[in-house]
């Protein structure tokens, strides 16, 4: 069982004995092998190890769009593997939001109708010109994706992502493709969020210069968790070394 | 194998959904294409092999009495090859426990030797033996009817004598595929029989010793029938001749030839529909799978695959499809087309009526679907040409909107983002979508204006009976009586009202268009059978003039105020020109009406009638026909019940199985076009549907953007095909309309109801099937992959 201590409102999540086995038998592959956490508020989290070693599998359960096969996963006080689907849907719209490694923008909307399909939907949105200026597209807002460069399209991804106010952000291979300068721009865009609205940011990634921005680095590997770090030399993602 | 085959039967494999659905839309037209031109070809040739084998007559030429010498000058006639001479006539025949006597045509046998034309063919027992005047054959469906066997016996009132005969065979004939009592159109075995019996019995029945009333003439290959009928009218003129008819006006044959007329414009329009249909939809489906493909196909072409090899590969999943579906087609064209003969069965009394279907229909069935896919795949074919190995191994661009961008200031406070996503989709491809809603709405209008066609059927129904005939019975006296006969039956205990008229045999012609038919002689104010205008209004018999019905109008091209000769073919046959005064608006038959004693005056014949509309009181129905019965010069008695529930049955046989059909086929088309479309949308969005749900959407909400489009696509198709349905059913109507019935047009909601609620059930179901595939979508492993 989770202590009392660990729910007072220092963690975001917290797992014990998180499990997740994909297939049965002697096919079966075990993603996560009891994987226990606690992601204190407030941090950005990079997770890092090769692939197949478990990270995106736990951010999938833990943001609410996968189930574990064993163990427990809370956010806050709430008890995800408890949940049904009307209800992670729910803690979806409400607490979290996703960028992912290809933007995944609607294409028939431009982009502050993209945001706009969050902010609709959400019970305490930010301005949604807000939330495209932070990312830097003030200038871009009425642009369809398909006018937009990589880049361009992976902030109005975030911003659709924070637009929400989330409580948490979790980025899987953010800056996977794009290239150097952009990918920079990007981060900081995750770095100026976590600071301004004070968002737990969950990063997956291959990249490991990454993780120099972030507060804790939790290394993967064979789906158990090998070692956390806390990193105590943050640098600016500006100087980050790609 | 090789590989690319292999993956040809896994990606048929893979959308086998889809396949399934265009191979059924292809199906469908393959065997309606198979059925109907199976059973023309069936039809046509058994009605050849019957008329050659027993001999039909070419020509008809009816006589009020010829002497048989006459027969020798007939075969004369340049062109003609055979000449027989015979007696026929009607009757009466009583059934024991049949209250009503059922009208009867006699035909003669010539004796000691074979018929030369119009042979009869033995289904059982023997012919009536020479001298035998008692011995008679009955036509096999009157005797099915009336469970008659070999050597019952019935009594028949030939011009007024009564006789008994036994029967000792069981018939058909070529000449009476199709029989329907005198005035009547729809058969009803138990109400009509045919009666052979030898020529002396008939001779003496009809005082025609030596003669004979109806000359048969078979024509030589090539010849034409024109001359001949005008050489023999010359020549039975002044032994009464009625006028020569060729085969084609021939009663029985003509019902069977508009059948086939009918099938033929059904079979030439419909299947067309269906293939446009797969070809849209095979056109849709691979160019999807093209784009999803594309870097595959760059991929195998980066292998030294070239253009054509890679086409060759999505060609030949198309025309696979298709092939599929021809064959299955063809399966159930034949299936179907056996269940169809047995209902041309009961209706034509073929002897034999196997159904077969010409290979050509197979080959034409199988290359007409595989043409519509190639069309199809055609346009397929340009975007892998266009696809270099480079292009394709880099992701697509995002879709560009930009250009449906324009229209959303004024809306935006309308519509919500999923709303505008729907929106701007369907505003980026137009094509698709029309062409998705063109394809509804045909399907959909195909099988409205059937139906409503079907529903005219029933108008006409209710038109005839409850409007313009208002009598309960008719009867029919063998020869013009005087006026006195008809108020005489006031008498019959039963009767209520009596109406006599004047039916008159004659051709009647306008210009270089006539018409085979007679002149209905009304009373000056009818009640029980009328002439009724376009709104159902009387119309007044006019002093002068004749009235005709749309279709005899149609026919002689007249118009108000022109005049119509009429060639009446009984009495002293006057010619007799007279102005036409009104059309009359009638479904059934092409009558012509003129007021009575206006007809008996031009014929120099006053105060003679033919027949009596009775109004009787339907308790007393036993009594009243054992009376009619003893009146001898009554040839028939038709109660109206009988010839409207006739009718009914004949609708109803086909109806309910075609209205199930009809909605079948508007149900298929939606589901393929639907079904295929969702598929499709659901292909191109499912990383949109998965970030929807991602972002905390619900299934409901993401399901809204795909199957909001398909909304729209049947939203639009419903109206349009209401449209088309009713710009249909007048092609449909004019197809099915002849002289012997006309279909009235309306708008018919019933109709359009049933068809556009299939298109709902079908679109409900495909939206269902797909939605059931929202809901498998694996979130994560969509938003990773790269498209």
């Amino acid at each position: 069982m989770v202590e009392d201590a660990e729910l007072s409102g220092q963690t975001t999540f917290t797992t014990r004995g998180l499990t997740k086995v994909y297939g049965t038998g002697p096919a079966a592959v075990h993603a996560l092998r009891g994987v226990d956490l606690d992601i204190p508020r407030g941090e950005i989290v990079v997770l890092l190890g090769p692939s197949g070693s478990g990270k995106s599998t736990l951010l999938n359960i833990i943001g609410g769009l996968d189930r574990a096969t064993d163990g427990e996963a809370f956010f806050e006080d709430q008890n995800l593997s408890q949940m049904n689907d009307r209800a992670l849907t729910l803690y979806r719209r409400d607490h979290v939001g996703f960028v992912f490694q290809f933007y995944n923008l609607m294409p028939s909307l431009t982009a502050r109708e993209n945001v706009e399909l969050v902010t609709e939907i959400a019970e305490n949105p930010m301005d949604v010109e807000q939330a495209l200026r932070l990312v830097g597209l003030g200038e871009r807002m009425d642009h369809f994706p398909a006018q937009m460069s990589g880049g361009e399209q992976q902030r109005v991804a975030i911003a659709r992502a924070i637009a929400k106010n989330p409580t948490v952000l979790f980025c899987d291979e953010p800056t996977g493709a794009l290239d150097s300068t952009t990918g920079r721009a990007v981060l900081h865009v995750i770095n100026d969020i976590n600071r301004e609205l004070g968002a737990t940011v969950m990063i997956v990634t291959h990249a490991a210069a990454t993780a120099q921005m972030a507060h804790r680095v939790i290394h993967f590997a064979d789906g158990a968790i090998r070692a956390v770090e806390e990193n105590d030399h943050r640098v600016s993602p500006d100087e980050i070394a790609w | 194998m090789s590989a690319l085959n292999h993956k040809l039967l896994r990606d048929l494999w893979r959308i086998k959904g889809q396949a399934g659905a265009i191979a059924l839309v292809v199906a469908v037209g393959v065997l309606l294409l198979v059925m109907m031109s199976g059973m023309i070809s069936s039809l046509e040739e058994t009605r050849r092999t019957y008329y050659e084998r027993y001999r039909l007559a070419d020509v008809f030429a009816p006589v009020v009495r010829a002497p048989q010498n006459i027969l020798d000058r007939l075969a004369e006639i340049p062109g003609v090859d055979a000449v027989e001479g015979r007696i026929q006539g009607s009757a009466l025949v009583e059934i024991a426990g049949q209250d009503l006597p059922v009208r009867a045509q006699v035909v003669s046998l010539p004796p000691w030797r074979e018929a030369r034309l119009n042979g009869v063919y033995l289904a059982d027992g023997r012919m009536p033996q020479a001298g035998r005047t008692e011995e008679v054959l009955v036509l096999k469906s009157f005797a099915g009817a009336h469970g008659l066997g070999l050597g019952d016996h019935l009594s028949a009132t030939m011009y007024g004598n009564r006789r008994a005969f036994r029967i000792v065979g069981i018939a058909q004939a070529p000449e009476f595929l199709f029989t329907t009592a005198p005035g009547e159109f729809v058969p009803d075995a138990a109400r009509f029989a045919v009666l052979w019996m030898n020529q002396d019995a008939l001779e003496a029945a009809y005082d025609l010793k030596g003669a004979f009333n109806e000359a048969l003439l078979s024509l030589e290959r090539g010849a034409r029938v024109e001359p001949v009928l005008a050489a023999a009218d010359a020549l039975l003129d002044r032994y009464g001749g009625l006028g020569a008819y060729g085969l084609a006006d021939q009663m029985s044959n003509r019902f069977l030839s508009e059948e086939i007329k009918g099938l033929r414009t059904t079979s030439a329009a419909v299947p067309p529909i269906f293939m446009g249909v797969a070809a849209f939809l095979l056109y849709i489906v691979v160019s999807r799978m093209v784009q999803a493909e594309r870097e595959q196909i760059g991929l195998i072409k980066a292998f030294g695959y070239t253009d054509w090899e890679v086409s060759m590969h999505y060609f030949k999943l198309v025309v696979s499809i298709a092939v599929f579906g021809a064959a299955l087609g063809c399966a159930g064209g034949v299936w179907s087309g056996r269940l169809l003969a047995g209902v041309y069965q009961s209706i034509y009394h073929f002897p034999f009526l196997v159904f077969r279907v010409e290979p050509s229909a197979f080959v034409s069935g199988v290359s007409v679907s595989v043409l519509a896919a190639m069309a199809g795949g055609l346009f397929v074919l340009r975007q892998v040409f266009a696809l270099t190995p480079a292009v394709a191994m880099r992701p697509p661009a995002p879709a560009d909107y930009s250009r449906t961008g324009a229209m959303h200031q004024s809306l935006k406070r309308w519509l919500d983002q999923p709303s505008r996503m729907v929106l701007r989709r369907v505003l980026r491809n137009p094509g698709r979508i029309f062409g998705a809603v063109l394809g509804i709405a045909a399907g959909m209008g195909l099988s409205s204006a059937q139906m409503s066609v079907m529903s005219g059927f029933n108008d006409a129904l209710s038109q005839t009976f409850d409007v313009i005939d208002r009598s309960d019975v008719t009867v029919t006296f063998f020869e013009q009586m005087p006026e006195k006969t008809a108020f005489a039956l006031k008498h019959v205990p039963g009767v209520i009202e009596v109406e006599p008229t004047r039916a008159v045999g004659a051709v009647l012609r306008h210009g270089t268009n006539s018409y085979r038919g007679g002149v209905t002689g009304l009373v000056a104010d009818a009640r029980l059978n009328r002439a009724v205008d376009a709104d159902q209004a009387e119309i007044a018999m006019p002093d002068d003039g004749i009235v005709l019905a749309t279709a005899l109008a149609d026919i002689l091209k007249v118009e108000p105020g022109d005049t119509v000769t009429i060639e009446v073919l009984e009495g002293r046959r006057p010619v007799l020109e007279m102005p036409v005064a009104r059309i009359a608006d009638t479904m059934l038959g092409a009558p012509a009406f003129v007021r009575m004693d206006v007809l008996n005056r031009a014929m120099n014949e006053p105060g003679r009638i033919s027949g009596a509309y009775l109004r009787v009181d339907s308790e007393q129905y036993p009594g009243l026909f054992a009376a009619l019965k003893q009146v001898p010069s009554v040839a028939g008695v038709t109660r109206k019940s009988d010839a409207r529930a006739a009718m009914k049955k004949l609708m109803d046989t086909g109806a309910g199985t075609m209205r199930f059909v009809m909605a079948a086929i508007a149900g298929i088309i939606t589901f393929g076009i639907v079904y295929n479309s969702a598929r499709i949308s659901f292909g191109e969005q499912s990383r949109d549907l998965a970030s929807l749900r991602v972002m905390g959407f619900t299934q409901g909400e993401a399901s809204f953007i795909l199957l909001g489009e398909l909304a729209i696509v049947v939203f639009l198709a419903i109206p349009l095909g209401v449209g088309v349905g009713y710009g249909l059913s007048f092609l449909v109507a004019e197809g099915f309309s002849t002289d012997i019935y006309q279909i009235p047009t309306a708008f018919r909601p019933d109709a359009y109801g049933a068809a556009g609620a299939a298109v709902v059930v079908a679109a409900v179901i495909s939206g269902w099937l797909v939605k059931r595939d929202i809901q498998k979508v694996d979130l994560v492993a969509t938003l990773k992959t790269r498209e």
